[in-house]
């Protein structure tokens, strides 16, 4: 079995000796340009007009503004959902670091130079700053299952609550960046390679800007990517679109990379949200009906905030049973740059108001938050919100079971308390705490999203009997390159070494669907499954008897043989259909499941918290490569952790950024990060390949809850709080947990 | 101006006053060594400067003239040293873009440091980001190098 067992990563030689090469690593082509992008200092106002400094020696410099767009015939669109974004702005700003014109010249300082040499006369006009003031919609949801109303009317006991969150940078750690040729002639063909999650996302920007009607018109090809998390999900095409037009306007190529202050300024973040809570249930704690309200602030452009609005929806009533659901979201537009794809995807925000609630509801019951979330945990056959009967591979409780068992809960929270106490005793200031939540994650696209998307993937018979996987999905650090291999290698009974992939560029890749949504393993996967398998037993079929597989092999592509290509088409599970107006059906094939289990310590004078141990257990159905799939467990509830107590982006009062470095955008260190005990649970998806569903995003979805519930009890037998919990916002940091132990009653 | 980089004295034109980052990674063609920030914050950048790990986008070239530097492209010598071979083996490295300096992070450590505990391990890169692993990984692939390092069994 290849599948299950932790083959050292394909890339790890490359990116161990230094040799990867990232797109900064690209050697300068001949007569290369720097591109830079000119930016809106203003959060909203009336683009009048802009002037180029006559002082200054423009003779080398391109310069390109929304104008040069019509006289070059450039549809002036970033081609997303929404028709609504420009490449430039033209007219209006409408956020700080709206890009409005670029600049290149061969010498960099040079055109850091010119950048600072282009005027924008910009008239202020009056901008909205927050997701309290946003009024304009971008896009709602609503979901209503069975009478909620009533029920609540006829529950014994009925909590609701407010939780917020913030916005999150992705902070990879090489920042976004490409570089683009422009090709002349007879068919001109735009080529960009860069650091990206979707190569055809830039590919469809790309075409739709330019006007190209041939595929082949341009070129995507991801090189080494340092990072993803989301932010190089849409992004890209921004930056694509950038240097494709300095590139077209000056003839020369362009290499166009983000410093890091300008890509935490100017790339997109994690929607912030408001959602309020209404639970009711049984005097014993049987939930029964829940009401969330959610708000997200979709910034200045609608870019995928559907999306992830949708996504928030549709986790919004957590990991638990209810017999009336309502959920109603929108979002809304501010004059803040758009927040966009972010690990998690919406679901964190909603996740983190319901696993609070959750919190709230023990402590108003006066019962354990494991106690309760084991009494209200969904289970094989029940209905999620959407009215979807959980009928296969449902690990919520197997997670419970493991998680807190590794914690060993009871034990180390009598142990904490206990500790606790002995250091209030000795006059010491600091408390520990254990905190759980519990949660899921839809595994793949949204509802009939698969079905739209048709994903593709081919797999080619190469000479020696080797195969190669063409697929669009891209390594971004999972391990997409290494799974792919173990799965064709798994499905075509051959050495994981006969198997190689090709690199996502799509002059030679099929369009896979985007990486992202936990898609990656459990749908791309599975037809490159399919794929490597059909390839394989045609030769074999074929061969004649005592014939290896690599001489026949060999004879079948030498006569030119069509079967030894393979392009298969993903046909999503037969299922109920997801009804997008009623938001009722089937939302997701299948969800993953987890448990998080975290140990604080907080000082009782600073206020400051440390995650000294991280128990988790995930459910991903099969974990193809147990090292790289607990790697991803492990990393995105780092990320999470951070999102609850280091990180924040500061906001200045004109829509600017205050902390756009790493010296002030605070993410965790090693000497932060808690020991983390993983254990990867594996109830099968029959779908997935070997039983395998997602796990990209899961991991987001739960640190912070966890968190917030462990700080809780560190401090529960020094402070009293009324109703509801003590914490229900986000970030954690020490001034704001200071803030509200500061209105709770000090009762040591 | 002289550069000794991984034990080969090269001959650069550069001011003096260029950040010694950019001359690895220009005129001497060394990639491996990163910038994810170009203020002295992220450690994607590091090198040993005569034994001691900085970060090359604070240093100017001019400064490590006469000195010896050490990056990821001089730590292999044929097959990957056992350092290397751990993170990949154990799960240190995702995305690797952190990896040269974490690499030359743990170098640093394990060169004055024989077996270091889990606390020395996290101290050591704690000037080193890594947005992808969560480090427990990488601490892992340290200790475990510096057992294969003292002839333990890998
Ligand atoms: S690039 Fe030198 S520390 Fe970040
Ligand atoms: S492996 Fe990606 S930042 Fe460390």
């Amino acid at each position: 079995m290849i599948i299950g067992r932790s083959v050292p990563r394909i890339d790890g030689h490359a990116k161990v000796t230094g040799k990867a090469v990232y797109v900064d690593d690209l050697p300068p082509r001949p007569g290369e340009l720097w591109g830079v992008t000119v930016r809106s200092p203003v959060a909203h106002g009336t683009l009048r007009g802009i002037e180029l400094d006559p002082a200054f020696d423009w003779s080398d410099v391109t310069v390109v503004t929304a104008e040069d767009l019509v006289a070059m015939g450039v549809e002036n669109l970033v081609a997303l959902i929404e028709e609504d974004q420009p490449i430039l702005a033209t007219g209006v700003v409408r956020h700080v670091y709206e890009p409005v014109a670029l600049v290149a010249c061969a010498d960099r300082d040079k055109a850091e130079r010119a950048r600072a040499a282009v005027k924008l006369l910009i008239d202020p006009l009056p901008a909205v700053l927050s997701l309290d003031e946003g009024t304009v919609v971008q896009k709602k949801y609503r979901i209503d299952r069975a009478d909620v109303d009533a029920a609540l009317a006829a529950s014994e006991v009925v909590i609701e609550g407010t939780y917020r969150v913030h916005h999150q940078e992705q902070l990879y750690i090489e920042p976004q960046g490409v570089v683009a040729s422009w090709h002349e002639g007879e068919t001109p063909v735009v080529h960009v390679a860069g650091s990206l999650q979707c190569p055809y996302y830039v590919h469809k920007a790309l075409k739709k800007a330019f006007h190209l009607v041939d595929d082949a018109a341009a070129r995507v090809e991801q090189t080494v990517t340092g990072g993803g998390f989301g932010g190089k999900e849409e992004y890209p095409s921004m930056i694509g679109l950038h240097a494709a037009l300095l590139a077209r306007k000056s003839g020369r190529p362009v290499r166009l990379i983000y410093g890091r202050k300008e890509d935490i300024e100017a790339t997109t973040k994690r929607h912030p949200a408001v959602c309020k809570v209404t639970l009711g249930c049984k005097r014993d704690g049987t939930f029964e009906a829940i009401k969330v309200d959610v708000v997200m602030d979709g910034g200045a452009y609608v870019t995928l905030t559907p999306v992830v609005l949708s996504r928030g929806t549709l986790h919004a009533c957590g990991a638990y049973r209810f017999a009336h659901h309502r959920v109603e979201s929108r979002a809304v537009a501010t004059n803040t740059p758009p927040n966009g794809a972010f690990r998690g995807f919406g679901a964190p925000q909603t996740i983190w108001a319901v696993e609070r609630h959750v919190d709230a509801v023990a402590r108003a019951l006066g019962r354990s938050p494991i106690d309760l979330r084991r009494q209200n945990l969904l289970q094989k056959g029940d209905l999620t919100s959407t009215g979807q009967v959980l009928d296969v591979s449902v690990g919520g409780q197997e997670c419970l079971d493991a998680a807190t068992k590794a914690a060993d809960f009871d034990r180390r929270a009598r142990d904490l308390e206990a500790w606790n106490a002995a250091e209030a005793a000795a006059g010491r200031r600091k408390r520990r705490g254990l905190g759980i939540s519990t949660f899921m994650h839809g595994a793949g696209f949204t509802g009939s999203g698969e079905h739209r998307l048709k994903g593709k993937v081919q797999v080619d018979l190469e000479r020696g009997g080797r195969l190669r996987v063409r697929s669009a999905s891209t390594d971004i650090g999972q391990g997409t390159e290494t799974i792919f291999q173990q799965i064709a290698a798994e499905a075509a009974d051959l050495a994981f070494e006969d198997v190689s992939f090709e690199n996502p560029d799509t002059s030679k890749v099929p369009d896979s669907g985007p990486t992202v949504a936990s898609r990656t393993v459990m749908v791309v996967g599975s037809i490159v499954q399919k794929a490597a398998a059909a390839v394989a037993s045609h030769v074999r079929a074929k061969a004649a008897p005592g014939e290896s597989f690599a001489t026949a092999g060999d004879r079948l592509l030498a006569a030119g043989d069509a079967e030894t290509k393979c392009l298969v088409q993903y046909v999503p599970p037969q299922s109920r259909a997801f009804d997008d107006a009623t938001y009722q059906g089937d939302a997701y094939p299948c969800y993953s499941w987890a448990c998080d289990v975290a140990e604080v310590e907080v000082d009782l004078d600073t206020f400051e918290t440390r995650v000294l141990r991280l128990f988790t257990a995930h459910d991903v159905g099969k974990a193809i490569n147990p090292v790289l799939c607990a790697g991803q467990v492990e990393g995105g509830t780092l990320q999470a952790i951070g999102w609850a107590i280091h990180e924040a982006i500061v906001w200045r009062k004109d829509g600017s950024i205050a902390n756009a470095r790493m010296t002030n955008y605070i993410v965790p260190t090693s000497v932060d990060a808690p020991e983390f005990h993983t254990t990867l649970v594996e109830v099968p998806y029959p779908n997935g390949p070997g039983g395998a569903k997602g796990v990209g995003e899961l991991p987001m979805d739960g640190g912070a809850p966890a968190v917030a519930n462990a700080i809780e009890h560190a401090l529960s037998a020094d402070l009293r709080w009324g109703a509801g919990v003590l914490l229900p916002d986000l970030p954690l940091l020490p001034e704001n947990v200071f803030e509200r132990a500061r209105r709770a009653e000090v009762v040591s | 101006m002289k550069l000794q980089v991984n034990g080969v004295m090269h001959e650069v034109e550069a001011s003096p006053t260029a950040r010694l980052l950019d001359v690895l990674r220009g005129p001497l063609g060394l990639t491996g060594t990163k910038e994810g920030c170009g203020e002295g914050e992220c450690g994607s950048c590091t090198i040993l400067l005569d034994g001691l790990p900085v970060n090359a986008c604070l240093v100017l070239a001019g400064q490590a003239e006469g000195a010896e530097i050490l990056t990821v492209e001089g730590l292999a010598a044929g097959q990957l040293a056992p350092l290397q071979q751990c993170f990949v083996d154990d799960g240190g490295a995702q995305c690797g873009i952190c990896t040269p300096g974490m690499l030359i992070a743990a170098e640093a450590l394990l060169r004055r440091n024989k077996a270091p505990d889990d606390a020395e391990i996290r101290e050591a890169i704690a000037g080193n980001i890594c947005r992808c692993t969560g480090y427990q990984r990488i601490v892992d692939a340290i200790k475990h190098a510096a057992v294969v390092r003292a002839g333990g069994a890998s």
